[in-house]
This record gives structure tokens, sequence and C-alpha cells, in this order.
């Protein structure tokens, strides 16, 4: 059993060692949410919602930290593939399947500490939550990073390192935006039809669990369902598919 | 009988925008448990993609692979391949020792670490980040990532390409401490002695065919790389055939042609043999030239 993590333990602290892409990953969603969210701590219902901002915002930005965290794996394995490690990888007994689940540990590590610190922050700020309503939110946000994990490893197959950037980041980008981390999305119109199509746009709603609130529809469980599902089968292709050199 | 290591008919064609180029034209390679071969060509010859195939790491447009009787996926699956790939980077981040010991734990009975890395050299530098090293360092790292995992099979693409003679030298003296212990050994290389001084046998490949397959004793004498020319009347070109060093020899008039396995110990002999010798060249010889002249 020992042998087993190994292999896992040195990916968890390669991934700590590489401190530029560890801190941004923490900092940038908190200083964001301080900014957003220090200011305006009064505000008890955002646009109507029945969330205080400084709930909703913790939960949104703690979404975008750990959105982020997961897809930042795919950046990571779109630079070891163009460094040809991938091709190493592949000729030892590592199965696919562990070298998924290693990337989405990984992956879940990093989206952890995000949404411990903007937990602290929100704390901080006076966010209130009973205890149960904690426990429940933080479950719905990490089943709902899952689809994430699977995008991630999907592109990093997919893209070179040298674009992977922008197209992770025009991807964070729109989900965030359409999904509601940056303000919340209408009740009615297009928009909200779009948002719903998103995991992002779940993510952000384990926020309404915090105040007593629904978890997920079913609409909800099942966008995120069928994302997940699609992007694994996607990505298990890109994988097995991605072997050539350079 | 164990089985070896089989390729079938085995044929892979790329396509790019100047067309489709035909890299592997059906070769068949059949290589007992326990040989050292050496897969030899020029550049575009068509080893690291025979390579890639056998490692199962780029599918077959035709033919088959079997690794000790069964498909490079399950081989290696069972830990049963090591290999040093002729590209490639380590990843970031670990120490060399980290690195080391995270892929030792992948494979069921990977050698001691650190005997491995007194053997390949790199003691010195176990405990220094793999993104710090030099290109040289980086490259050792990567033939002890192979050795380390103590398969059956161990497969060096080009694992000197790069290092100057002496380095050079010493690997091949690391691969003979290190590797004789009843391993199979492929390795790629487009340097002859290579083959001649490490290798049982020799395969040799050119624009993606077999040209030759042999014990290296043999391709040395085929591809007898480098010609002597020179002036020297009255000698007769059986007596020069007799020099150290000479495959054949031809006179035209005045001149002779020496065809040599070893041109360094012929020019010598001939000296000694023949002080009167004049105008003298050395030339051609590379292996391409050779290779050519066998398929052409």
């Amino acid at each position: 059993m020992k042998k087993r993590t190994t292999y896992l333990r040195y990916e968890l602290v390669r991934t700590l060692r590489n401190k530029r892409f560890f801190l941004l990953s923490l900092a940038i969603p908190l200083l964001i949410y301080v900014l957003v969210a220090a200011p305006n701590r009064t505000d008890r219902s955002l646009a109507g919602t029945g969330v205080s901002l400084r709930l909703y915002f913790m939960v949104a930005l703690a979404s975008f930290g750990a959105m982020n965290a997961m897809l930042g794996a795919g950046v990571r394995i779109a630079v070891e593939r163009s460094a040809g490690w991938n091709r190493q990888l592949r000729l030892t007994p590592l199965s696919t399947r562990a070298y998924f689940g290693t990337k989405v540990l990984t992956g879940y590590m990093v989206a952890g500490c995000t949404i411990a610190l903007l937990y602290i922050a929100g704390g901080g700020l006076g966010v209130h939550i009973a205890a149960g309503n904690w426990v429940k939110m933080t479950l719905l946000l990490l089943v709902g990073l899952v689809p994430f994990a699977a995008l991630g490893i999907l592109i990093g197959h997919l893209i070179t390192a040298d674009a992977v950037a922008p197209a992770i980041g025009g991807l964070t980008a729109l989900l965030s935006f359409l999904g509601g981390i940056w303000f919340p999305v209408g009740q009615s119109g297009v928009l909200h039809y779009v948002a719903q199509a998103l995991p992002s746009y779940w993510l952000v709603q384990a926020s309404h669990v915090a105040v007593g609130g629904h978890s997920w529809n079913g609409t909800g469980w099942g966008v995120m369902a069928a994302w997940t599902v699609i992007a694994a089968r996607l990505a298990m292709r890109a994988y097995a598919r991605d072997t050539g050199r350079g | 009988m164990p089985r070896g290591i089989e390729l079938r008919e085995l044929r892979k064609t790329y396509r790019t925008s100047n067309g489709p180029i035909e890299a592997v034209r059906g070769i068949d390679i059949t290589i007992e448990p326990g040989e050292t071969v050496a897969l030899l060509g020029p550049n575009g010859a068509g080893k690291s993609t025979t390579i890639d195939m056998l490692l199962g790491l780029t599918p077959p447009d035709g033919g088959t692979v079997s690794l000790f009787g069964e498909d490079p996926e399950h081989a290696i699956a069972r830990g049963a391949v090591g290999a040093m790939l002729q590209s490639g980077e380590l990843i970031r981040d670990l120490t060399v020792r980290e690195l080391l010991t995270q892929i030792a734990s992948l494979y069921p009975r990977p050698l001691d670490l650190d005997a491995t890395l007194d053997l390949v050299g790199i003691a010195n530098i176990a405990n220094q980040r793999t993104q710090k090293l030099s290109g040289g360092q980086a490259q050792r790292v990567r033939f002890a990532l192979a050795l380390l995992t103590n398969p059956e099979l161990l497969v060096l693409d080009e694992p000197t390409v790069g290092m100057d003679v002496e380095s050079r030298r010493a690997f091949w003296g690391t691969m003979r401490d290190a590797a004789s212990h009843g391993k199979t050994v492929l390795f790629a290389t487009h340097y002859l002695e290579e083959a001649d001084e490490f290798a049982d046998r020799a395969i040799l490949m050119a624009r993606g065919v077999i040209v030759a397959d042999g014990p290296t004793t043999e391709i040395k004498a085929m591809v007898g790389t480098r010609t002597i020319r020179a002036t020297l009347p009255d000698v007769p070109a059986e007596q020069l055939e007799r020099l150290d060093g000479v495959t054949h020899a031809e006179r035209r008039g005045e001149s002779i042609a020496l065809a040599c396995f070893d041109s360094d110990v012929a020019i010598r002999a001939l000296l000694a043999a023949y002080p009167q010798v004049g105008d003298i060249e050395i030339g051609g010889g590379s292996l391409e030239d050779a290779f050519l002249e066998l398929t052409a």
C-alpha cells in the first residue's frame, strides 16, 4: 500500500513546491473577495437573491479559485507533455486510472486550500452559517468540481503548452461570467437558461445551501453529470491518442 | 521456450504537408531473451519510429508487436520494460532522488536507489532539483531512471546523442556493468563503434527497411566504412589487403583504394609497411554512405 501512495505523495509535493502556481491560485480569489466584499459587508440580500453579498461572493470566489485549481491541472499536463515527460510516464506501469486519479487529487488539494482560505476570509467579514450547512455546502462544492477535473485533463491533453494558458484563461472567464461568479445572473431571460447549462452556475448556487435553501435541483445534478461524463470520455480519448513525439 | 521480442511486418506512414512519408516499410525483427541488439542506421532510417511502435507509443499502420508473448501495453503494465527515450526533459520541482523514488515506486522490483546513483555517477547531484541540472546531468538521470526500474527489456533510443567520446565510453562501461545480467537490451545508435563494442548483433536500417541483420562483426565488415586513397606503384592489391584494418583493396594504375573497417589502424600499417606512399586521402565512409551503397 505504501508503494501506491509514493507516486501521489511526490505529485503533491511537486505541486506545493511550484510556489508561483500554488500561491497565485490562492491569492487571486482571496484578493478579489476582500476587495469586493469588505466595503459591502452590510449588504443583506444581493440583487434579491436572499443571500448576503459577503456570503454570495465568498462562495463565488471559492468556486472561482477551486475551478481554477482544477483547470490548472490541465496547464501542468500540457507543460509536462511538451517536455516529453508524458511519453516517459506511459512506459511505466502507472495505469491511466491512477494517472488521472493523481491529477484529480492534486487539483483537489489546491482547490481545498483555496476554499478553506475563502471560508476564513468570509468568517472574518462576519459570515455566519450553521455547522450542518457549512458541511452540506462544502460537500456540494467538492462534488461540483468533478466536471472541472475532467475538463482540465481534457484540455491538458488536447492543447499544446504555448496555447494552454489563453485556452484555460478564456474558458475560466466565460464560465465565471456566465455562471454568475462576478454577479448573480437574473431569474429569467436567455442568460438564465444559458447559465443553467454550465457547471460553474451550479457551483455558485451552493451558497443557497448556507442560508438553509435547497441544494441542486434535478437540472443541477443532470448538468453536472452530463459535463462530467462527456468531458471524462473525451479526456480518455485525448489521452489515448496523445502518444506521439513532440 | 521463453519468448523474446517479435516484430512482424511492421509498417508506419506519417502524413505530412509534403505528402506521406513511409517511415517504416514492413520490417521483421526477432530478439531472443538476453540478447543485446543494436539498431543501427542514419537519421531518418526509421529507428525511432520502430522503437515507438515497439513500446506502444505509436500505433503501427500494419503488423504486430509482441514483447515476451504479450502486447506492449501488458508488458509495460507489469513493469517488464524500461526505456530511455531520445528526447524528453525531466519534470521539475523534485530532487533527483525524489524523482527516482517516485518512478521506482511504480515498478515491482526496482534496484537499490543508492547503488544505482553510484553506478551512474550521479550520487553527488541526488539532492539537486531536476530543473537545475545541466543537459548532461539530466541525460544521466534519465539513464538511471531506465536502469533503476530493473526491467526484462531495456530500450535505449540513441542514449549517447550529444555526448563527447569520453562520456560515451563511460556510458557504455556503466551499461556493461549494469545491464548484462540476462536482460534483453535494444538500443538505437548511428555510431557503428557503439554497436560493435556493446551489441551481440546489429540490425541495419535505412529508409524504413532492414538492410542487414547479423553479428556485429559481419555488419562491420559489410560497411567497411572508410576509404584510403593514395599513390603507391608496384605493390599488388592482394598484399595491401593483408594490412591491418583493411577489408578490401583495389588498384587503378598507380593509385590504390583501400576500404577499411578501421582507417586509423590501416593508415598506420600502410605507412609502416610502405613509407614511399604519397597523396594520401582518407574519406567518405560515413555510415550514411555505407547504407546508400548497401541499399542501392
